[in-house]
């Protein structure tokens, strides 16, 4: 050998150890949520800042899967931990997650650790942090509220005439529904007015309840702000007066909150014959099979597990805990405000808490689409919607026996796939 | 080096270039797109996006937008460019500040151009000012399917008109001023040099941009994201849509092909209508 191959052999050598140690120092934390600059560095200065060396990365779920599935390809990766949404982990294959049972951490709820298992008989994922979906209106609103209606326990009927009232007496239609690319209107669908006339989703997709579920919301688009099909995060147009009663998650409508506390209220969704639907939100922490140091990685899935850190996951990102803590006094008045309204939600003497779809695995994308596009083409398009309806439900039903999903409350359960009734 | 080589060896980086991130990534897709659910060749992905009932309309959109934003962008930078080559002064100037929109990326147009036309904009800010309007009007809405149209056409035409002026100017710049002068001498109108002598002549150059705006015009993404929300399908947002929202590789390789045979079959059109004979080139 001569002196300049061990030199070049000794130089390459410490480069690489160096490259080595450089990734081990840091957990890449590859993650859909948190993505607004406030909360990414939120996570970074206050959630992770007790984890050790975290490289915190929020992305959207393009870009965020596709390099995911690049690294598992190669069978070699640099993420570390995975964060993202129930919905984000069940599109992927369960093989390529880390199996966490052994972990001796898990949410306080049976049935975030059941969806976590992602059909298998272990622990995919960690449930990480919880939302929901929920009403806010503008105090000015709440004179328009029509008679005998009572804010926290209001039925579809009276939301419309609200909405119309508001419309009388201002001449704009002020209902906020976030309709936009990145609305998340089908979560309303499937969560909200379907459990609420159909007591189901998939079983009476094209049921007689549900056509009047559609008739319904035809009405409330009639007191909708036209504009609601540019709407994806509703804080913006209750800030700007857009709109004065909206419908959407609770992080979306974080920032009108904690900007103005004293301008809004946040209440529960409103009730159908059915009984009041509304659906979770379920975020969780998983490692994939290719993360490149296991110890620090299950380390950190850890560390978001512990109370403190979900106490400033909750200030961070306005997601609430998973595991049982007890909230401090000073929380932001978003939160304050969201917490009351879910509390109320689920506590009320009609709710009819649903659950998230699963066992969709990579078709959700799919699933969801058969909401959409229901609602462009009965609402946007004005078609009609006994037809849209069966032509909708020969898709959903392919969709259910293409995955053999089974059915989730408020469906009655199902042997094997769901079936469209 | 030996004359005879130098020119490929000079091209070599960049066709290596373009084997590497064109030819080979494109043969991956076209794979994908042919791929049935079962690892087999099929059609199955093509028969899926042509079923789907947007894509009718998001293919009517995509066209109509072409065959409208087209000619008047072609029409513009014509003009532009026979203005601009008959400046004496602050030629320059004039053509920097008309090719500002050229450096900026589409997404931004397009959010420039929602500031201007959402409920809270700018035009209702003055039209409400000027006592128009009396309180905001909402353009951009499901009810109002042209006023979105129009607002992206613009945006598209504000954006990308640049693009063919830049070229136009370069290729009236290269015709020769003898040509005038004897027209001149013989007594041509303006108008008349200009369709007997200009546009002949500006034949490779009018061909270049037309390809380059036509297959760009097909490839319309972020403005109409911007400004039409989910109220303007176009080709390229339902295979976006097809990649990231369903995950679904296959469909989206079919919809990316489909676009492709669209702007090669335009490519092809437009070579042939506004071909240069053999030595008729300047």
């Amino acid at each position: 050998m001569t002196l300049h191959s061990k030199i070049t052999g000794a130089v390459s050598g410490i480069a690489v150890s160096c490259i080595a140690f450089a990734a081990q120092a840091d957990v890449l934390f590859w993650s859909t949520q948190a993505k607004p600059v406030e909360e990414s560095q939120a996570m970074r200065e206050q959630v992770l800042s007790g984890a050790g060396e975290v490289d915190y990365q929020p992305n959207d779920p393009g870009p965020w899967i596709t390099r995911l599935n690049a690294e598992l390809q190669a069978d070699s990766g640099t993420i570390g931990v995975l964060g993202a949404l129930h919905g984000d982990f069940s599109a992927m294959d369960p093989d390529d997650l880390v199996d966490l049972s052994d972990l001796g951490v898990m949410s306080a709820s049976s049935t975030f650790n059941d969806l976590s298992k992602l059909g298998t008989d272990s622990m995919q994922y960690i449930p990480w942090m919880q939302a929901s979906y929920i009403m806010a209106a503008n105090k000015e609103a709440l004179q328009y509220l029509p008679e005998g209606a009572d804010v926290d326990a209001l039925t579809y009927d009276q939301l419309i005439a609200w909405g119309q009232n508001v419309m009388t007496a201002t001449g704009e239609a002020k209902f906020g529904f976030p309709a936009g690319p990145k609305g998340l209107k089908h979560r309303f669908f499937q969560g909200y007015l379907y459990p609420s006339y159909t007591n189901g989703v998939v079983r009476s997709f094209a049921s007689d309840e549900a056509v009047t579920a559609w008739e319904k919301m035809r009405e409330l688009w009639a007191v909708t702000n036209p504009a609601s099909t540019n709407f994806s995060f509703l804080q913006e147009q209750l800030l700007s007066g857009d709109a004065w009663i909206v419908f959407d998650h609770t992080s979306r409508l974080a920032q009108a909150f904690n900007e103005r506390p004293d301008d809004f209220i946040a209440f529960p969704a409103p009730a159908g014959p059915t009984g009041r639907g509304f659906m979770p939100v379920l975020a969780g922490v998983a490692i994939p099979r290719t993360a490149p140091d296991m110890e620090a990685s299950k380390a950190l899935v850890a560390h978001m597990l512990k109370p403190e850190t979900q106490i400033a996951t909750l200030r961070a990102t306005n997601f609430f805990p998973v595991v049982d803590v007890d909230l401090p006094g000073d929380l932001p008045p978003a939160v304050t405000a969201a917490g009351d309204a879910v509390a109320k939600m689920s506590g009320s003497a009609d709710a009819n808490p649903g659950l998230l779809p699963a066992g969709l695995g990579d078709k959700g994308g799919d699933f969801n689409r058969v909401f959409v596009d229901s609602f462009e083409r009965i609402v946007l398009g004005g078609q009609d919607i006994r037809a849209v309806l069966d032509d909708q439900k020969g898709k959903l039903a392919a969709i259910m026996e293409e995955t053999g999903a089974p059915c989730w409350a408020p469906d009655a359960p199902s042997e094997g796939a769901c079936p469209v009734e | 080096m030996n004359a005879r080589i130098l020119p490929y060896v000079l091209i070599l980086p960049v066709t290596l270039f373009l084997c590497l991130f064109f030819i080979y990534p494109f043969v991956l897709v076209s794979q994908q797109a042919f791929q049935a659910a079962d690892g087999g060749w099929s059609m199955e992905n093509f028969q899926e996006v042509v079923e789907y009932w947007k894509f009718p309309i998001s293919m009517k959109n995509t066209l109509l937008l072409a065959a409208i934003v087209v000619p008047v962008q072609l029409a513009l930078a014509l003009l532009m460019a026979t203005m601009v080559s008959k400046m004496k002064k602050g030629r320059d100037m004039v053509l920097y500040i008309w090719t500002i929109p050229l450096g900026i990326s589409d997404l931004a147009a397009g959010i420039i151009w929602l500031a201007i036309f959402e409920q809270s904009g700018f035009l209702n800010s003055m039209l409400h000012g000027i006592g128009v309007v009396d309180k905001p009007v909402n353009f951009l809405t499901y009810q109002n399917p042209w006023i979105v149209f129009l607002a992206i056409a613009l945006a598209e035409i504000w954006r990308a008109t640049a693009i063919m002026l830049v070229i136009l100017v370069a290729g009236i710049g290269l015709i020769p001023k003898e040509y005038y002068e004897a027209a001149d001498v013989f007594g041509a109108s303006k108008w008349k040099q200009f369709t007997r002598i200009t546009f002949p002549l500006l034949r490779p150059s009018l061909q270049t941009a037309l390809v380059l705006r036509v297959i760009l015009a097909f490839e319309i993404f972020a403005v109409v994201a911007a400004l039409g929300g989910t109220l303007f399908p176009v080709l390229m947002g339902q295979t976006y849509s097809y990649q990231f929202d369903l995950l679904n590789s296959g469909a989206a390789a079919a919809m990316a092909l489909i676009i492709l045979g669209i702007s090669i079959g335009f490519t092809l059109i437009i070579l042939r209508i506004l071909r240069v004979p053999k030595g008729a080139s300047i």
